[in-house]
């Protein structure tokens, strides 16, 4: 018995928050790795949700599994995304977002 | 194919060539189209004289046919194959009328090369004459009836274009129509007679339907219910309308008068030697099909025409109209004479007829010509050319002239020595035998009430013949008085009238010479023994049926010798529909009728009286011509004053043409104008309406399509444009935009969702 028990909602909080500030610094960055950054956040924070799912109330390991495919996804996300920058910034000689609208008009 | 019929059909052929080599090169050869035509048309008279001895002399018994199929109609149910065939058919009379119709016409050419010099249509005119004689040598050519009608038509066609030929003039133009649709009513209800045998026998072929009709009338020769017997009347009478347009026969004899305002050479060849007597060979040719009721009618309306125009050319001034009324009314008593059952008669009057009036008309052209030459370019040129009351002496100026019309006269007139006597009197005398027996004839009917018999009315025939041969006389020798004998009414004119050239001249003596006796037999007082009668041409068998044909009281003593060595024909009449070769061929030997030989012996016992009257007849007339224009010529006027109303009558012609004004033109025209009106309101109106109406809601449905359909359109193309506008702005390109729009509808969702979607009621 301790002081605060952990539980399962002590990990969806945690998850939760790591959600919100994944999707704020997505939304507020204008650097597309700091974007990219978010979108890991985001990832890990589903993650989380999976893991404690699993452990509080699964009967397998099937959270886990997802939640290693999902890290695996993130590693060839990141890698596309990371090439995706790089020629962005070959092109145009800026990782911002804001200025890559081309194809807005 | 016979050698005589290809010959013959050569030269039917030449004109025709004639016809399109000089039609087609009118500009050329301008002034000098007769050495084209003429040459042609003489060679075809060579090959028509050559054709005629051969067939005269060699082979007067025998009868050419050369048929050829033009159009096959494939096979007719329960009949055989049908087809039309064109052929030709060679007889006497067609041998010696191919004479007649390219002596005329090369006669006629030649003429017409002095005649029409100034005419601005020369090369036209050539051509068109040689046309016609191309087509009347198909009329007397060829074996059936459809090729018949077509040559027929083609005939009255250049006779239209030869009345019309000075077209510039009204009076031409009136006239060439009145002659062409007058003929058109006849030729209308001719073609309906064809058709009627057509239907019957399958065939145009007039030997094959003599042959069928020999053979009895099938029970299914029928029209509106008539029996087989009637309509075969009806069928001869409908064929015998051609007749009556075409030769000018009452009521249809209206056009030939007006038709002498085509050119002199025209009238001699087209409206009194050759065409008009076409009728008159067509109703000789169906003669063997006219029953007994037909010849009374045919007889009839010969005997009423001759009468008519007789009565009517006593009064007329004008040179050429006195010509034209005394054609019809010899028309007439050829006519009078085939329906009478004298057919050779008939035809020999057609063939004399041709020679003397054909001069008469060229002799008549001759004195317009010499008066036209006279007046050129002097006072006198108001004077009316063809009136006879501005000429008078003239024979002290055209000798030639003169002497060949007082010829021709005598020979119409029907004094001895001229050929116009031998015909007259063998008509006189059939018309004679056939009134007599006719008239008497036994009826089985008598016995019914209010029975009237018609066939008493064929006694007055022999009367008309004889009234007839004096008016002839009469308004004959009137005319030669009037024109050559007597003081010169028009003293100046008259000294400037001078003799025509010789090219006018040969050929009316030509003609003249051949109203001669000597060409158609060896004695001038007995027709019956010339070699027209006696040698060439006898009246054809009949075919009718028996109970069809008068019967006669009198029955010759040749008919019971006949009756033994007739031979049964050998065809029965339901065994074979389809007359062989063998069945026409046994037309020729076809013994003739009872009733016509009855006519025959009866024609023999009265021939000599009828002969002494005829000539008595004639004498009276020459001799009143002479009492009233010679003797005292003040007389005749006087006499023409007291019979006002009298003379008018036979002045205007009877009033037909004023009556045909009032009772067909008028209301033909007013049926005509009633149908215009309805054309031009009630046709258009309703067009017109039609058109309205449909451009009133043409823009109604403009207005709809403009303001609605396209408004819809419009409508949905500018809501989306807004939406368009609208939504525009979202549109940033920048991601992070996008994703706080996601954000936001994901929480949205969310909330919808929770709080709305699964809320507890």
């Amino acid at each position: 018995m301790s002081l605060f028990p952990v539980g399962l909602y002590h990990f969806l909080i945690l998850a939760a928050v790591l959600f919100v500030l994944g999707l704020f610094t997505m939304l507020t960055r204008k650097n597309a790795i700091a974007v990219l950054m978010g979108i890991e956040l985001i990832l890990n924070a589903a993650n989380i949700n999976f893991v404690a799912f699993t452990r509080y109330g699964g009967v397998n390991l099937g959270g886990q599994m997802t939640a290693i495919f999902v890290i695996v996804m993130a590693a060839c996300e990141a890698a596309v995304a990371l090439a995706i920058v790089l020629n962005l910034y070959r092109r145009s000689q800026t990782v911002s977002v804001v200025d890559a609208n081309k194809l807005r008009d | 194919m016979n050698d005589l019929i290809l010959i013959s059909l050569v030269a039917l052929g030449l004109p025709l060539v004639a016809f399109v080599l000089v039609i087609f090169n009118q500009k050329a050869l301008a002034d000098r189209a007769h050495l084209i035509s003429t040459p042609a048309i003489a060679f075809s008279l060579v090959l028509s004289l050559y054709v005629a001895w051969m067939k005269l002399k060699g082979l007067p018994l025998t009868t050419f046919e050369w048929s050829m199929d033009w159009i096959q109609f494939g096979t007719l149910p329960g009949y055989g194959p049908l087809k039309i065939t064109v052929g030709v058919l060679l007889d006497n009379i067609t041998a010696i009328l191919m004479v007649v119709v390219t002596s005329v016409s090369f006669l006629v050419h030649i003429f017409s090369s002095e005649y029409m010099k100034l005419d601005s249509r020369y090369a036209r005119y050539f051509a068109y004459l040689g046309l016609f004689t191309a087509a009347m040598m198909g009329v007397i050519l060829v074996n059936n009836f459809f090729g018949l009608y077509m040559c027929w038509e083609l005939v009255g066609f250049t006779s239209y274009l030869l009345i019309g030929h000075w077209y510039e003039q009204t009076g031409p133009q009136l006239a060439s129509k009145k002659a062409f649709i007058t003929n058109r009513i006849g030729d209308a209800v001719m073609w309906m007679g064809i058709l009627l045998l057509f239907t019957e026998f399958h065939t145009f072929n007039y030997r094959e339907i003599f042959a069928l009709i020999y053979q009895g009338l099938p029970i299914t020769f029928s029209i509106f219910g008539l029996s087989p017997e009637t309509t075969l009347t009806v069928a001869g009478l409908l064929l015998f309308s051609g007749a009556i347009a075409k030769s000018a026969q009452f009521p249809l004899h209206v056009w030939l008068p007006d038709a002498m305002e085509g050119p002199t050479p025209v009238s001699a060849l087209i409206h009194a030697a050759t065409m008009v007597a076409a009728g008159v060979y067509f109703t000789a040719r169906i003669f063997p099909l006219l029953t007994g009721d037909a010849m009374l009618i045919v007889s009839c309306i010969g005997g009423f025409t001759a009468l008519l125009a007789a009565t009517i050319a006593i009064t007329q001034t004008d040179i050429k109209r006195v010509l034209a009324y005394s054609t019809v009314s010899q028309l007439g008593l050829m006519i009078m004479s085939i329906g009478a059952g004298a057919v050779a008669a008939g035809l020999f009057h057609l063939v004399t007829h041709a020679a003397f009036k054909a001069c008469l008309f060229l002799g008549a052209g001759s004195v317009i010509h010499a008066i036209h030459r006279a007046q050129h370019g002097t006072a006198d040129s108001e004077l009316d050319a063809q009136d006879m009351r501005n000429m008078g002496g003239l024979l002290k100026k055209m000798p030639i002239t003169g002497w060949s019309f007082i010829v021709a006269t005598l020979a119409i007139s029907g004094l001895p020595l001229l050929a116009g006597f031998m015909s007259k009197d063998e008509i006189l005398a059939g018309v004679t035998a056939y009134g007599k027996l006719q008239s008497t004839m036994q009826h089985s009917v008598e016995s019914q009430p209010f029975y009237i018999d018609h066939n008493a009315i064929a006694i007055l025939l022999p009367f008309v013949g004889g009234i007839v041969t004096i008016l002839t006389a009469f308004y004959m020798w009137r005319q030669v008085f009037l024109v050559f004998f007597g003081v010169p009414r028009e003293v100046s004119l008259f000294e400037r009238i001078r003799e025509s050239s010789r090219v006018m001249t040969v050929p009316i003596v030509v003609l003249a010479a051949l109203c001669l006796w000597i060409w158609y037999g060896p004695n001038p007082l007995a027709p019956e023994s010339g070699w027209f009668l006696k040698k060439w041409v006898r009246t054809s068998a009949q075919v009718i049926p028996p109970q069809t044909a008068p019967t006669y009281a009198i029955v010759p003593q040749v008919l019971a010798t006949d009756d033994a060595t007739h031979e049964e024909p050998e065809v029965s009449p339901a065994s074979s529909p389809i007359p062989s070769s063998q069945t026409t061929s046994t037309l020729d030997r076809l013994p003739q009728m009872p009733h016509q030989l009855a006519l025959e012996a009866e024609r023999h016992t009265v021939a000599p009286i009828v002969g002494e009257v005829a000539i008595g007849s004639a004498l009276f007339g020459l001799l009143l011509a002479w009492l009233l224009y010679m003797l005292r010529p003040g007389v005749a006027s006087t006499i023409g004053r007291k019979l006002g109303p009298l003379y008018r009558f036979s002045l205007r012609g009877w009033y037909i043409d004023e009556i045909y004004e009032i009772a067909v033109v008028a209301p033909f025209l007013f049926v005509a104008r009633g149908l215009a009106w309805v054309d031009d309101r009630v046709v258009d109106g309703l067009v017109n309406a039609t058109a309205r109406t449909t451009v009133l809601l043409s823009r109604v449905v403009g207005w709809f399509d403009r303001y609605i359909v396209d408004g819809i359109v419009t409508l949905v193309g500018a809501t989306v444009q807004f939406l368009g506008l609208m939504t525009r702005s979202l549109q940033t390109g920048r991601i992070q935009t996008y994703l706080a729009w996601v954000v936001a509808s994901v929480v949205t969702l969310f909330v919808v969702i929770h709080y709305v979607v699964l809320a507890k009621p």
